[in-house]
């Protein structure tokens, strides 16, 4: 019986059009690649570099996420955890002379991985055997226990300050010692291109799409005869791997490894951009990941108040867009299939633009009332949107009111044509379907 | 031995303000199906209120209009936000009200500032009540007590003696029937969300001035609210209160008592390894009870799911 409910699933993959390597298939990731390769050319600064690495860092974390909640509906509140302790053995290892010395750095994510995928073979043990609530409770108390621990057991995780290595130790990899952020971007983008070509690939095989079976009805995948609690282990341990991969890069990037990057923020912060970025998607993750690394580091310069707006964003795309930034993208592939997109512009001008003046007026009067608010006395000057005034002038105040109101109003206005034409665009000619 | 009263009554006052959290939390849930993460920025809110109108109108006045504040704008994040979100799903409700606890944590800081903010306990309570054996109890803490023996009552007359209590319970369990027979269920829902936050906010009130009111009492209280209502079951108004006491008392007794593990080692025969910082269990040894109080609940969590899914009391699977 199992034998057999088994083996359906490679039939149907293997009737499908599109199994086995196609130059369609293969294209976007050479793309992809490519793309990574050149990206240094473009921007040459250490800086630029530094919020790339980041950046691939924060995608390979994602992805991983994304296999828990998005392929396997499973939320997790603990899955900084993985990547942590991955990071943490990585580090130990940078310190282990005798060892790291004949190590090549490229490999040293391998071992993140493992370590990674350990822990979450101990946890997933017992975790996984639920879905929903009590996944997401068990993930929580363990994220806050090992946490916690990270103080008490100063000899692993170094307490409060944490742990530290030195990457160029490692054997030199043709001749290149990783002294440079450059050589550290290359093997980012290494591991950042592998490691999301396996996490595609695994969506692809039997266990991922069981995995998105038992996501969607776990009671009917049983009757199947597959167990939803070993379906739903082989994908924690799984994402368990690909976090302490990304957990090993962190810990190449920045030498470094601290409390912060096992606790419940960076957790929650993991979800955000996963969310942000869609999870009914494999490239959502990916899309959350640049977008929010962009907002952290090019926000967090401009306005103190970066995570209000973030924060914001968030609770808009829960309750507005839930299939995130690539759910949004991807309900403009009916349009363009029916080559109807270009109707679509007019409108979405017409109440777009409106609505960003809007966004932006607020966000303008909100720095002004927190500039008023908070700034040390007498220091009433302040620059927004490259304009400096004083915030105790009433002016700044009314034109940030009145483009806020102005902008909602005739977005308002321009609203449901823009939903009349998204309804055209979307319906074929000629069938009143 | 004197201690053990006093601890008896500080781990009381600890579980019975989780207690309050927790019942609202949990009667939230078990109409809902879903866990409120924003439930402890409801309580933060309920102390900032109180705060601001204590400056301007005293303490007792916050303590009535800041829970009625805080239950109106949970009931508006039901109505107009739950509400909407709930027809993606569990998980993308779960997901939101996590993302509201982080949007009222900025929005807290925005307006109060990032530190804390001078919240204290009124004058007129700022006496001692009695004292045990040299040990002195401030009234503060009685008032704590019945405030909270209090809302419990309170519930639990009007969930189980009055009409509407019989509605709530009726619409838990089978929200079509009550519908068709025909009450305003998404009303009810609105209502026990709004009163489950309005004690929530009740608790901030009355915690802020002992806990101290600043933009982290929400995280520090927040995933120890959802390990109670774990623990005790979920949807179980009992096993909440047996569970907030349980971890009210654990964590003071812990936190307390300084029980060594190089006693409890030494005892179980082991030898004490010289010099102790040079020892790979060196952290072992020097672990003491009051460095892990915290994480406790936490134990007592994962524990409690792995070999009990469904909670102390509980009747269903979370």
């Amino acid at each position: 019986m199992t034998e057999t409910a088994q083996k359906s699933p490679f039939k149907a993959s293997a009737a499908t059009p599109g199994s086995g390597v196609k130059l369609a298939n293969a294209l976007p990731w050479l793309i992809a690649s490519v793309f990574l390769l050149i990206m240094p050319m473009i921007f040459t600064t250490n800086s630029a570099i530094t919020i790339m690495n980041q950046m691939a860092i924060t995608i390979i974390f994602a992805l991983s996420y994304n296999m828990l909640l998005g392929q396997g509906g499973m939320l997790s509140f603990g899955h900084a955890v993985y990547m942590g302790v991955g990071g943490f053995f990585c580090v130990h290892i940078m310190n282990w002379d005798g060892f790291f010395s004949g190590l090549p750095l490229p490999l040293l994510p391998i071992f993140g991985g493992m370590f990674g995928m350990g822990l979450a073979l101990i946890v997933g043990s017992f975790s996984t055997r639920k879905a929903g609530t009590v996944f997401a409770m068990i993930s929580l108390g363990v994220g806050e226990l090992i946490a916690a621990c990270s103080v008490i057991i100063v000899a692993f995780f170094g307490g409060e300050e944490g742990i530290s290595g030195d990457r160029t130790y490692g054997l030199p990899f043709f001749d290149v010692e990783f002294f440079q952020q450059i050589e550290v971007y290359y093997l980012t983008i290494f591991w950042l291109v592998l490691s999301a070509l396996l996490m595609f690939l695994f969506s692809r095989t039997p266990v991922g799409r069981m995995a998105n079976a038992v996501r969607d009805n776990p009671e009917r995948a049983e009757f199947l005869g597959y167990s939803a609690r070993w379906v739903r282990f082989y994908s924690f341990v799984a994402a368990g791997f690909f976090a302490g991969i990304a957990g090993g890069l962190f810990a190449i990037n920045y030498e470094i490894l601290t409390e912060e990057n096992l606790n419940l923020f960076t957790s929650g912060q993991i979800l955000l951009v996963t969310f942000l970025g869609g999870t009914g998607f494999f490239f959502g993750p990916i899309i959350g990941a640049i977008v929010f690394t962009l907002l952290q580091t090019v926000l967090s310069l401009e306005t103190e108040l970066w995570t209000l707006y973030v924060g914001a964003l968030f609770v808009a795309t829960v309750m507005f867009f839930p299939g995130g930034l690539a759910g949004v993208l991807m309900m403009h592939a009916p349009p363009f299939m029916l080559g109807k997109a270009h109707l679509l512009v007019r409108p979405y001008i017409k109440t777009l633009i409106p609505a960003l003046i809007s966004i932006l007026a607020v966000a303008g009067f909100i720095e002004i009332l927190f500039h008023a608010q908070h700034a040390a006395i007498g220091d009433d000057e302040m620059t927004l949107y490259w304009i400096t005034f004083s915030h105790d002038n009433i002016l700044p105040w009314l034109i940030a009111g009145g483009l806020a109101i102005a902008g909602f109003w005739v977005a308002k206005q321009n609203a449901p044509e823009l939903a009349a034409t998204w309804h055209e665009a979307n319906t074929a000619t000629g069938g009143c379907r | 031995m004197d201690l053990i009263f006093v601890n008896l009554i500080d781990g009381l006052v600890t579980g019975l303000l989780l207690f309050i959290l927790s019942a609202g939390l949990t009667l939230i849930f078990s109409m809902m199906g879903v866990l409120n993460f924003a439930h402890a920025s409801f309580y933060m809110l309920g102390a900032y209120f109180a705060y601001s109108i204590s400056l301007y109108l005293g303490f007792w006045m916050g303590l009535l209009i800041a829970p009625v504040i805080v239950g109106v704008l949970g009931a508006l994040v039901e109505r107009h936000g739950l509400r909407r979100v709930h027809q993606y799903g569990h998980v993308p409700e779960l997901i939101f009200t996590f993302g509201l606890a982080l949007l009222i944590e900025e929005l807290v800081q925005f307006v109060w500032g990032k530190n804390q903010v001078p919240y204290n306990a009124p004058e007129n309570l700022d006496f001692v009540a009695f004292s045990i054996v040299g040990n002195s109890i401030p009234a503060y803490k009685v008032f704590m007590i019945f405030i909270s023996v209090g809302i419990f009552l309170g519930i639990l007359y009007v969930l189980t003696k009055t009409r509407i209590g019989m509605i709530i319970q009726a619409s838990l369990n089978y929200p079509k029937t009550v519908e068709a027979l025909g009450h305003n269920v998404p009303l009810v829902f609105m209502g026990v969300f709004g009163v489950g936050t309005a004690l929530a906010g009740v608790a901030g009130v009355i915690a802020g001035p002992v806990l101290s009111t600043f933009p982290g009492m929400a995280v520090v209280l927040g995933s120890i609210v959802f390990v109670t209502i774990v623990i005790g079951g979920l949807g179980s108004l009992g096993g909440a209160l047996v569970a907030s006491l349980i971890i009210g008392w654990l964590t003071t007794f812990a936190k307390a008592y300084n029980v060594r593990m190089e006693d409890i080692l030494i005892g179980l025969g082991f030898e004490k390894p010289q010099p102790i910082w040079d020892s790979a269990w060196r952290d072992l040894w020097t672990l003491t009870s009051p460095q892990i109080a915290d994480i406790l609940p936490y134990l007592l969590m994962v524990l409690i799911l792995v070999f009990r899914p469904y909670g102390l009391f509980g009747k269903r699977d979370a």
